[in-house]
């Protein structure tokens, strides 16, 4: 259906570094293709926000970014995704998935905590990579927690276990967890979407900071969370991109009917 | 830690030179330096021995997981060698209809019947005590019992499962026969009747975890459905409960046959060590495994043709056990594909 | 007036039925009693017979042809190595088989025979491992009547509860766990030994006690290999006085253990033995429950503090 890589975009897209390029991407479970032929980028140290019905492949999406579905039988990538500045290929067979999820790392919907202490859930990312020494662990560590905004709620708790924490803090760890290693792309899979209203405002205030330090793509159930958040936005339905742009002209004055009627509730 | 990890890839390089088309496949062409000391993982060398160890470790659980195999190829192959050359001396045919079992007297006769007979009855005893008292607990936990007289009963029947059954047997033998004794004064000091009883309480425990994780598995919406129609707790255990699990319990009686075809110290112990081809539970005879007990405890010497009987006899209980596991697993496949 | 009918024969039918209820639910009652009644007789009856004969004589001494002043030393201690070979085979195969099993199998034909396998030979009578273990460990590889055949014969009885035990305990540890470990970057073997083996550690422990617990019970494999039903001395001590401080020459001992020394005292016609069979087999039972009764503890405790 989108043939013309030009006619889902909207808005200005061309005015800042790209992190990302996603090209001509497909994706199949097993014989069922849940992706078709996605053409979009990510904006260096920008939000971008996917948005869509349940079903339209937006967690899929999501999750090809750090290889996620290798771990599963039966899944197939076609196309390239290109991580920039190295100009690679993160789809390509030659690249470990484990190098690329070193590089970018992942936000689940709901919190899921290590059953170890608060200290050791956000070590963890820091020991995979072999690091020893107590003194950059106590500093990564830091400050992941403080990055994450949750420095202060847990500091004198460092070694309780993580579940003893409430669910926007358990979620707000796993984002210090993500953060500890210093990822190039941040993703989030609906990560307010087990959470209270409180909750999910301290997390959508977090998501705002950290843009500055690193480039991040969300997946929301939730359109005034996408309004909110991002700077772009690319909506999907049924596996594809039908329109993808700055958030704002997305959703004041999309290009197309279909785009438009779901965000303004007539969809369906 | 910089330096470590450098020495590390240089050693690991050395060392692994030999596979350098494996460091190629793997590779990340990524050469991008970063600032931090956290993130030196892009590195080649790092990337490579982590492949090569993941590959070592998932080989080496393979390797762990097909012990199984390799045990019941082993147990095949072992019965089946030891018993061929004990056929070379034995026809088939004499084995299995002859009606005496003496390998170890001069005039020898190796007719399987009578250990199969003591076999047979000792095992039918013991599951007309486990499988109606087995399904009556199994219903009763499960659709019955409080929650409180649950919690204590399950881990007390798991207790009773795991009494050794050296000591069963020491119980039937000095303290059901006994009892048995006052009410037949005829009963011989060893018999089929009580081995077979306190096998049959020992087996309780099995059929009765068995069926009733089977009827759990049947879905509440079912039970409510039966409930809503008017139908009391007994009526739909019975009516809905029952038939719902029927392959699950089917696989439990099954579990149940094989114990106690396989089980050893009981009857070595309770109903003698004399082969006697009899159909009666309350005479003394010896079955398969307390055969094999009894020469195991003289001391035959390796390859001899009593030696050999005793895989001979093994085999046999094999091959009827092979028989009633097959068929648990084919009802258990059903069982699972039901819901 | 039809009605009222009716309505009397539609509760005469309920009563009718609640009494059948009433009825299974005394019938189960009184069979879960009849299991706690043969418990209870069996375990009263030996402590009746054996406590008397527990003391610390009984403990310390050699089986012996006076049953008075006969012990079951020997055969403490044959069970004890026995049990360290059982678990030193049978924990890393089952474990590791069962980690193969959940985390890194596909699913293909060899998987399902592995599969089948392991439900199979939880199936096989006890008394084939025996007789395995008499043609290839004391026969074909010449380890003779000794603690280390008998050991490998248990461990391989056993190896399909610890397979099962470490599979169940794996597979309920939720998947997001697991996408959590690998989206940091671990690989899968650090993703099984950084979290999938500790957190189904309590699991696994479950299984491992269970199946000692069920091997130190064992008696038929045992007696088939040929251990001894005399011995009035004990294996080599595995710890020695110069370097390296520690010998392996108890695995090729002569043994017995303790159920055998029961079955021994059991099937000998004077009384005065099997007042030692019964204050042997209470040592057995009050081992095997406590283990047991560990293992039910532990899993108690374990869904008690599952918080996935």
């Amino acid at each position: 259906m989108v043939e013309d890589f030009s006619s889902v975009h909207s808005g200005d897209v061309s005015s800042s570094q790209y992190k990302s390029e996603v090209r001509n991407l497909s994706f199949y479970y097993g014989s069922f293709s849940a992706l078709k032929n996605i053409n979009m980028m990510l904006h260096e140290k920008k939000v971008t926000a996917l948005i869509g019905p349940s079903g339209c492949g937006k967690s899929t999406f999501l999750r090809c970014f750090n290889r996620m579905h290798d771990l599963y039988p039966g899944n197939r990538y076609i196309g390239e995704i290109i991580l920039h500045p190295d100009n690679v290929n993160i789809l390509s067979r030659s690249v470990d998935p484990i190098e690329v999820r070193m590089r970018i790392s992942m936000v689940f919907q709901k919190p899921n905590p290590f059953p170890k202490s608060i200290y050791e859930n956000v070590a963890y990312g820091l020991r995979v990579r072999g690091v020893r020494r107590r003194a950059i662990l106590d500093e990564k560590v830091e400050d992941a927690l403080r990055g994450a905004a949750l420095w202060d709620e847990v500091k004198d708790r460092l070694h309780q276990l993580a579940y003893n924490l409430s669910g926007g803090q358990q979620q707000r760890l796993c984002i210090a967890r993500a953060l500890a290693t210093d990822p190039e792309i941040l993703l989030f899979d609906e990560p307010t979407s087990a959470l209270d209203p409180i909750a999910t405002a301290s997390i959508e205030e977090l998501i705002a900071d950290l843009k500055d330090k690193v480039t991040i793509l969300i997946v929301t159930h939730n359109m005034q969370q996408a309004a909110r958040v991002s700077d772009y936005t690319a909506y999907m339905y049924l596996g594809e991109v039908i329109e993808f742009g700055v958030t704002d002209t997305i959703f004041i004055k999309p290009k197309n009917k279909q785009t438009e009627d779901y965000i303004t509730g007539r969809f369906g | 830690m910089c330096e470590g990890l450098s020495r590390n890839c240089n050693i690991s390089i050395i060392l692994f030179r030999p596979f350098q088309w494996f460091y190629f496949k793997v590779q990340f062409p990524v050469t991008v330096r970063r600032s931090d000391n956290t993130s030196e993982s892009s590195t080649l060398g790092y990337n490579y021995r982590r492949h090569l160890s993941e590959r070592f470790i998932e080989a080496l659980l393979f390797l762990m997981a097909f012990v199984s195999v390799a045990i019941t190829l082993a147990i095949v192959v072992m019965l089946v060698t030891e018993s061929l050359s004990f056929f070379e001396h034995v026809s088939l045919w004499e084995f299995l209809t002859d009606t005496q079992w003496t390998p170890l007297f001069d005039n020898a006769h190796y007719g399987i019947l009578p250990l199969v007979s003591g076999t047979v009855v000792s095992s039918a005893v013991a599951l007309l005590v486990a499988i109606p008292m087995g399904t009556i607990t199994a219903i009763y936990l499960s659709e019955f019992a409080p929650f409180t007289v649950r919690e204590v009963a399950k881990p007390f029947l798991e207790l009773l499962g795991g009494v050794p059954t050296v000591v069963y047997g020491y119980f039937a033998l000095l303290f059901v026969t006994p009892l048995l004794q006052k009410i037949f004064p005829e009963l011989p000091g060893f018999s089929l009747l009580s081995a077979g009883l306190v096998m049959g309480i020992m087996i309780i425990p099995y059929v009765s975890s068995m069926a009733e994780d089977a009827m759990r598995a049947v879905p509440m919406h079912l039970r409510e459905g039966s409930y809503a129609m008017g139908a009391t707790r007994f009526q739909t255990a019975v009516r809905v409960v029952m038939p719902g699990a029927f392959s699950g319990i089917a696989a439990a009686y099954i579990l149940g046959i094989s114990r106690a075809v396989g089980e050893t110290m009981v009857v070595a112990i309770a109903a003698g060590m004399q082969p006697n081809l009899t159909w009666n539970p309350m005479e003394p005879a010896a079955t398969i495994t307390a055969y094999i007990v009894q020469v195991s405890l003289g001391d035959l010497p390796h390859g001899s043709i009593g030696y050999q009987t005793i895989f001979a006899a093994g085999l046999t209980l094999l091959l009827i056990t092979l028989v009633f596991n097959i068929i648990g697993h084919l009802l258990r496949k059903r069982f699972r594909e039901v819901y | 007036m039809s009605d009222v009918r009716n309505l009397r024969e539609i509760r005469a039918i309920i009563a009718r039925h609640k009494l059948g209820d009433l009825i299974f639910l005394v019938t189960g009652l009184l069979v879960l009693m009849i299991a706690v009644l043969t418990f209870i007789a069996l375990f009263s009856h030996m402590l009746i017979d054996g406590l008397p004969r527990l003391s610390w004589d009984f403990f310390t001494s050699f089986p012996s042809r006076r049953p008075g002043s006969a012990g079951i030393l020997s055969a403490w201690v044959g069970t004890t190595l026995v049990m360290i070979v059982t678990a030193a085979a049978a924990v890393p195969l089952g474990v590791g088989a069962g980690i193969y099993l959940e985390e890194y199998a596909s699913k293909n034909i060899l998987t399902e025979i592995i599969e089948i396998n392991v439900t199979n030979l939880a199936g096989v009578p006890s008394i084939i491992y025996g007789l395995l273990a008499l043609s290839l460990f004391v026969h074909q590889l010449g380890f003779g009547q000794s603690i280390l055949s008998a050991g490998l014969a248990l461990a391989l009885l056993i190896l399909p509860i610890v397979i099962v035990a470490t599979r169940e305990a794996i597979r309920a540890i939720p998947v997001t766990i697991r996408e959590g470990a690998y989206a940091l970057g671990a690989t899968k073997w650090q993703t099984v030994s950084d979290h999938l083996l500790p957190y189904s550690a309590a699991g696994i422990l479950t299984g491992i006690i269970i199946g000692l617990a069920r091997a130190i019970g064992e008696t038929a494999p045992v007696i088939t290999i040929g251990a001894l039903t005399f011995i009035a001395f004990l294996p080599p001590s595995p710890f020695k006085e110069e370097f390296p401080y520690i010998s392996f020459e108890w695995l090729m001992a002569p043994f017995t253990v303790m159920p055998i020394q029961m079955f021994n005292w059991v099937s000998r016609p004077e009384e005065a033995f099997q007042v030692n069979a019964a204050a042997a087999g209470l040592v057995l039972v009050i081992m095997t429950l406590t283990m047991n009764a560990l293992a039910i503890y532990l899993r108690y405790r374990m869904r008690k503090n599952l918080k996935w």
